[in-house]
């Protein structure tokens, strides 16, 4: 599907409303066939894409690894000291250089490293030593098998397994795990950990490692999905980047997400706004719909009043202005037309609806922008319903129609990309919630209108009976290009105009 | 349940070889749970004060800590109302290696150095910091009213 579409990437910004749907709806889809000559721009990057690579529980290990061997041969340390290091200071590289260039006794005694680590270092062993007893348990039969690290503070070795896999599998601790004697900072590194501990332990404490790995590491992400036990890197983007650029990813489990905030694909609306909105909307959206149809404001302090009985002389509690619930105009205008107001005139009552209206008005524009992105979430939600009960009575047309499995897939493809747009749909309008009104905003809508009008099209055409589906493969597939190219060409020129700072915004970015 | 050996060690220990100014004696029917008094330590508010604390050996002792608090009422910031204690070793500080005997020493030692910048009760450490005198004063009045009829 992506490749179908990489035709028109040669569209640019300017010509792109000369292209009407008959003339892509019209071409044969057998024309595409020739799509290997722009096939080597598919690989370039698009200005919405980041790069980023998925990393599986052993690559994240090798990248482990690899750092711990490349500080090793700066620092001239075993491999284990220098990951007890890096666990303490996060994996920060620079870091660690910098303050172990300055101080490296005062560094490797608030890791928990001993001094004399390296130049003398002797192997961890088990082993039993005569005339012994435990601190912990007070066993001192002989032959007991003991362990210490370098601080000497000896213990049998039940007593340390039991106390290192409680901490490894109870606590869910791996980056600090001390020497059990009493106020001993030394850390029991890798090496010792293995020593110790059933094989069972040691692969959760590799698992923690690799947990601790990830969420230290500003480039690291795990794929929030559930199961899913892949990481992504994104060496591209840093915190102070996301006011210019949604990094979106896609993990190796399908699912696309937000490498800055974690939350899925929010293109092209950028983190910040995607917060304030959700935020808004679990504040605002219902209790604005209420306000919407069941208040008005006072026309003098502005306060919401409900008029919950009684006659129209309302009187506000806050300011004690004297109103009518009528015209919004000033009681004291009624004289003594008391209970029945036929004034519409008058200018106090004028001059209150007029404010009222600007009250209303920022209103229904939050209504305006949330009913719309509310709908395309619910609307993805049905597709994806129809597109289930669709791919079952296409299991049945397939043993009917003879068609093969492979054929009947572009109507997973045509489903998905349904899916995806719905999903751009939905942030286009809280994204431009947020936009002032300007040119730039108004082709921004119209790129988002040509979207939304091509997704509802292919939606109308999954709705047809399955067995007029099946004849309208060809233009299920055009559509489902044309569709997405549209999506492209949203997210295009988004990203490129938050790269050049070309949106303006009704809120500060913070 | 067999008693593990290391409870009836220190058990023995605290019989034979007593600490100064603290007692812990076990339940006859619980050997997990001990009565237990510790003396204020002198030139402190709580001076000529005896004060009943409470100690409980968990099943998972001594990789956890044993569960301390005190009984007799008490005017201190690290202790509160309940008679629950903030002191490091009985939480993160714990090793293994410690034992009842140190970590009594350690409550006695508390009593003698109230540190109101990590409180556990807030009313008493914000009095503590702003008028130590008067602190003071409520404490050696507390211990006078309360752990004076002790032991």
């Amino acid at each position: 599907m992506s490749d179908a579409s990489d035709d028109f990437d040669d569209y640019d910004q300017g010509s792109e409303f000369d292209f009407d749907e008959e003339s892509f709806g019209g071409s044969d889809y057998g024309d595409n066939e020739g799509f290997e000559e722009v096939k080597p721009e598919s690989t370039k990057l698009k200005a919405y894409e980041v790069e980023h690579e998925v990393l599986s529980t052993a690559g994240i290990q090798q990248r482990q690894d690899s750092q711990i061997g490349q500080v090793a041969a700066i620092l001239g340390l075993s491999r284990e000291s220098v990951m007890v290091l890096l666990l303490y200071f996060k994996w920060n590289n620079d870091r660690l250089l910098e303050q172990y260039t300055e101080d490296p006794e005062v560094v490797l005694k608030k890791a928990g490293i001993s001094a004399d680590d390296d130049s003398n270092k002797k192997e961890y062993k088990i082993m039993s030593v005569v005339g012994f007893m435990c601190d912990i348990c007070c066993e001192d039969r002989q032959g007991l098998e003991t362990f210490a690290l370098e601080c000497d503070h000896r213990f049998c070795l039940d007593c340390y397994k039991q106390y290192v896999t409680q901490k490894i599998v109870d606590e869910g601790e791996s980056r600090n795990i001390q020497c059990p004697g009493d106020s001993c900072s030394l850390v029991v590194n890798n090496e010792g950990i293995k020593l110790i501990v059933e094989d069972r332990v040691y692969k959760r404490y590799l698992t923690l490692l690799n947990r601790t790995f990830v969420q230290d590491h500003e480039h690291l992400r795990w794929c929030p999905a559930p199961n899913c036990e892949y990481a992504i890197r994104c060496d591209d983007v840093s915190a102070k980047d996301l006011k210019t650029v949604v990094p979106t990813v896609q993990c190796a489990c399908g699912h696309r997400f937000c490498f800055g905030c974690g939350l899925s694909d929010h293109q092209p609306c950028i983190c910040i706004l995607v917060k304030k909105w959700i935020k808004k909307c679990e504040d605002d959206s219902e209790t604005a719909n209420w306000i919407s149809a069941n208040t008005k404001e006072c026309p003098k302090c502005m306060a919401t009043i409900e008029k919950n009985g009684g006659c129209n002389h309302m009187t506000c509690r806050k300011c004690k202005y004297e109103f009518c619930w009528i015209c919004i105009g000033s009681w004291a205008e009624h004289g003594t037309s008391w209970y029945n107001c036929s004034r519409y005139d008058e200018k106090s009552g004028v001059e209150a609806r007029d404010n009222q209206a600007k009250s209303r008005a920022s209103l229904e524009r939050y209504l305006h922008y949330y009913n719309r992105y509310a709908n395309h979430e619910q609307s993805a939600k049905l597709d994806k319903d129809l597109y289930l009960r669709t791919e079952k009575k296409m299991t049945q047309l397939q043993s009917t129609s003879g068609m093969s499995w492979i054929e009947v897939q572009y109507l997973a493809q045509a489903s998905a990309v349904l899916q995806q747009c719905r999903q751009t749909l939905k942030w286009t309008y809280a994204f431009a919630f947020y936009l002032e009104q300007n040119n730039q905003t108004h082709l921004f809508e119209d790129n988002q209108k040509d979207l939304e009008m091509a997704v509802e099209q292919l939606s109308e055409l999954f709705e047809k009976p399955i067995q007029e589906l099946a004849g309208l493969k060809v233009t299920v597939m055009d559509k489902t290009a044309y569709v997405n190219n549209r999506r492209q060409i949203l997210l295009e020129d988004t990203a490129k105009g938050l790269h050049e700072g070309r949106w303006r915004y009704q809120v500060e970015l913070k | 349940m067999a008693l593990p050996k290391r409870i009836i060690k220190e058990t023995e220990r605290l019989v034979s070889d007593p600490v100064p100014g603290i007692t812990a004696v076990p339940h006859d029917d619980n050997l997990r749970y001990f009565d237990v008094t510790v003396d204020g330590p002198s030139q402190s508010p709580y001076e000529g004060g005896v004060f009943k604390l409470e100690l409980f050996l968990p099943e998972e002792y001594p990789m956890v800590a044993p569960k301390v608090r005190f009984l007799t009422k008490i005017y201190h910031p690290n202790i509160d109302k309940l008679g629950r204690i903030c002191l490091d070793v009985l939480k993160t500080n714990w090793s293994p290696a410690l034992q009842i005997r140190t970590i009594l020493l350690s409550v006695q030692a508390l009593l003698g150095a109230p540190n109101p910048d990590d409180p556990l009760a807030n009313d008493v450490a914000q009095r503590w910091k702003e008028d130590e005198r008067a602190a003071i004063s409520t404490a050696r009045e507390w211990t006078k009213n309360y752990a004076h009829d002790a032991a």
